[in-house]
């Protein structure tokens, strides 16, 4: 494949997810000349080849990460696993992604003024508003109007939710007499036919790997930037931005190739859209005697503020069938919780239809055959059924993605360091999910139980506010156009720019400002 | 509970092993009278010709699922060889499970004096778990035993395990990796397909 430069281009995108596959599908289609460099493979092929692989064990993951190329430090009290975390190619993590989606609620943008913690966002929810909905449109979200604590909406979703599930039927009994309200859940994936996908048919297996295309990646706008002109460059990694004598705009990307080459590609404007870690070692590694810090850096915020999800769980087993694992996603959530200020921090619950172990998985993990496997499935399947929760970090100056010059990757360039914390408000707001999980499974009678709560609690794999946004250049790395303060060429898209990240997950909110920036830039491009 | 051959397409279907040309007859499986002794198929059989895997190989394998398929599956023959033989399209898996096949037949004979394929199902229980196949961790390219565990035995728990019929019989019609999901995780039992939840007017999409 020829990887060489593209002439002339006027948008330069680093990264093919969504953050990167929406801004350059719009913008090609605006008739701008674009290309995207990704540092990953495209991953074409049959999907079901990748559904063995994550079954069966012995055939290594279905999204080649980890090894020399994807090497990285972990520092602070808690471990992050970033490799689990992130997928690198065409598509970027909406590969491996459950594809749930849902708004911030107002409180998000402005959690600074109303309750004194975290940041305020340089736009409010009605700036993103007519955004959402486009975001929904894009990604094809299914989802329904009967969520009595979501943030306003003016039109529908663009496709049906999914039905509850008959776990969800369970919990919703014991959830009535205790007064908690369950919803449906935004799933960015086809109830229907949508956009040239099939609907949905079960395979069960969402996160890692969807064989029948139902669920939303972001393949489907890379192909459709390519449909309308743009260029895009697989394994080409990106090492680092050059800028010009002034320091006032970047002039071009250098890539290595798998061949050993390296290219520099020219642009007149570039989008950084590699995700809330690669954004910043990126960043790092292009310093420079007017950004000795890194660049775009002049504020001393690029990795700071790193924010992650944190998930709270609980669960145990019924004495009657919970009917798990048929599909892999949730069809009920509770965000009755949500905007309550003790603790402040966020938290939505989750009913979920994937607790407990899988059969087939269980059956080629086993130490035995036979009968004796019979009875050992017999007895871990069927009655398994659980609650996740996820919970708010607020952004803290110490938890942070920096360089450890120390550990290099193959290439020689320094790997990203993550320094992260787990605080002690976020413990309490992990304590109270327990609580109120505790309550559902008091109410169903289950007495063996199991809870994930603020010791064992991991993350939720998204990478925010480490390049966040904000109007005070001394403060932030963008502004509210999300374009950084120090470069007027240099634009950031995806959820690194997050001042504060709420409790939901974050692919609409990427999507959105995604489809905000492009119309930006689209205006810069003039 | 009786495996059928429809089983086993379905578990075929679901890792890609389809195709405009796949059918029932697509996979009939080889006949003694088109291989010969060791098992170098015809091609002229009606199978998948000289994709099938020589029968010794396919009587090793369905022997083998004799053995961790619980007690309760009938048809476990025309199930295996179904399954085998579609398989077999994918050249790499196809030589791999070959050889692995007839590397355990060889350590049947050296060991036992008969084919792994007549040796008493208890027999074959304990050669395999002598080999530690049980506790080995699945490896491709691996030693003996987890070969013979990536190749032999994970390939038919998985066959069966993902299959309606073997999921059935631990509690799951649906399992995943098969595609039905939709169709049954509505379902409170898997012996009444209408009977629905009550979406209590808030669920409704």
């Amino acid at each position: 494949m020829d990887r060489s430069p593209v002439s002339d281009a006027d948008v330069c995108v680093v990264g093919a997810g969504p953050a990167g596959g929406i801004v350059a599908h719009r913008l090609a289609e605006s008739g701008a000349s674009v290309v995207v460099l990704e540092a990953g493979p495209r991953f074409d092929g049959d999907r079901r080849e990748q559904l063995e692989q994550h079954i069966r064990p012995g055939l290594g993951g279905p999204w080649e990460m980890g090894g020399p190329r994807d090497a990285f430090s972990s520092s602070g009290d808690s471990f992050y696993p970033l490799n689990a975390a992130r997928v690198k190619g065409v598509g970027g993590s909406t590969l491996h992604w459950q594809g749930m989606v849902m708004r911030l609620h107002e409180r998000d943008f402005e959690l600074d003024s109303r309750h004194g913690v975290g940041a305020d966002w340089p736009i409010g929810y009605d700036d993103l508003r007519p955004y959402y909905a486009a975001a929904e449109r894009e990604l094809g979200v299914a989802g329904a109007a009967d969520n009595p604590y979501a943030p306003p909406r003016e039109e529908p979703h663009p496709l049906p939710a999914f039905r509850p599930s008959h776990s969800d039927s369970i919990f919703a009994a014991a959830c009535e007499r205790l007064g908690i309200d369950m919803h449906s859940v935004g799933n960015a994936r086809n109830s229907e036919p949508y956009d040239g996908r099939s609907s949905c048919v079960g395979y069960g297996t969402c996160k890692p790997v969807c064989p029948s295309g139902a669920k939303y990646t972001a393949e489907s706008h890379v192909e459709k930037a390519e449909a309308a002109g743009a260029r895009v460059i697989d394994r080409a990694r990106v090492r680092r931005l050059d800028h010009d004598e002034t320091g006032e705009r970047v002039v071009a990307a250098a890539y290595t190739t798998p061949d050993g080459e390296t290219h520099r590609q020219e642009a007149t404007q570039f989008v950084l859209a590699c995700g809330g870690v690669e954004n910043v070692r990126l960043l790092l590694l292009s310093d420079s005697d007017r950004y000795p810090d890194g660049l775009a850096n002049s504020s001393g915020a690029v990795g700071r503020y790193f924010m992650d999800h944190l998930f709270a769980g609980a669960g145990g087993r019924l004495d009657r069938p919970t009917r798990q694992n048929h599909v892999g996603f949730n069809t009920s959530e509770c965000h009755q919780f949500y905007d309550d200020a003790e603790p402040v921090n966020g938290l939505k619950l989750e009913f979920l239809n994937y607790a407990g172990p899988s059969p087939v998985i269980d059956a080629l993990h086993a130490d035995t055959w036979g009968d004796d496997l019979r009875d050992q499935l017999d007895e871990s399947y069927g009655t398994h059924i659980s609650m996740g929760a996820l919970v708010e970090q607020l952004p803290r100056e110490d938890n942070y993605v920096g360089l450890d010059r120390a550990t290099t990757d193959d290439l020689g360039d320094p790997v990203p360091e993550i320094h992260w914390s787990v605080d002690e408000q976020t413990e309490a707001a992990l304590s109270r999910a327990n609580g109120i999980q505790t309550r559902v499974l008091d109410e169903l009678g289950i007495e063996d139980r199991w809870t994930v709560g603020p010791d064992e609690t991991g993350p939720a794999y998204h990478h925010m506010g480490t390049t966040r946004m904000g109007d005070d250049p001394d403060e932030s790395v963008v502004d509210a156009e999300c374009r950084a303060h120090d470069l007027d060429n240099l634009w950031i898209s995806g959820s690194s720019v997050f001042p504060t990240g709420g409790a939901m997950n974050p692919t609409l909110t990427i999507a959105a400002l995604s489809v905000r920036l492009a119309e930006s830039l689209r205006a810069a491009l003039g | 509970m009786r495996l059928t051959r429809r089983d086993a397409l379905a578990v075929l279907a679901g890792l890609g092993v389809t195709g405009g040309a796949v059918s029932l007859t697509r996979f009939d499986p080889p006949t003694a009278e088109s291989t010969d002794e060791r098992g170098d198929s015809s091609g002229e059989d009606g199978a998948d010709g000289d994709d099938a895997p020589p029968t010794a190989v396919r009587e090793t394998m369905v022997a083998a699922g004799e053995v961790v398929f619980p007690s309760a599956a009938e048809g476990v023959s025309e199930f295996v060889e179904t399954y085998v033989v579609g398989r077999a399209r994918d050249d790499a898996r196809r030589d791999a499970m070959v050889d692995a096949a007839t590397e355990l037949d060889d350590v049947a004979r050296d060991w036992e004096g008969a084919a792994f394929a007549d040796l008493p199902a208890g027999d074959r229980d304990r050669l395999l778990r002598e080999l530690g196949v049980d506790t080995a961790d699945p490896v491709q390219d691996g030693t003996l035993s987890e070969r013979l565990r990536f190749h032999v035995v994970n390939e038919l728990l998985y066959a069966f395990y993902a299959s309606p019929t073997g999921g059935r019989l631990v509690g799951i019609e649906n399992p995943i990796g098969h595609p039905g999901g939709t169709e049954s995780y509505r379902r409170a039992t898997m012996d009444a397909p209408g009977e629905l939840p009550d979406s209590g007017g808030e669920h409704d999409g």
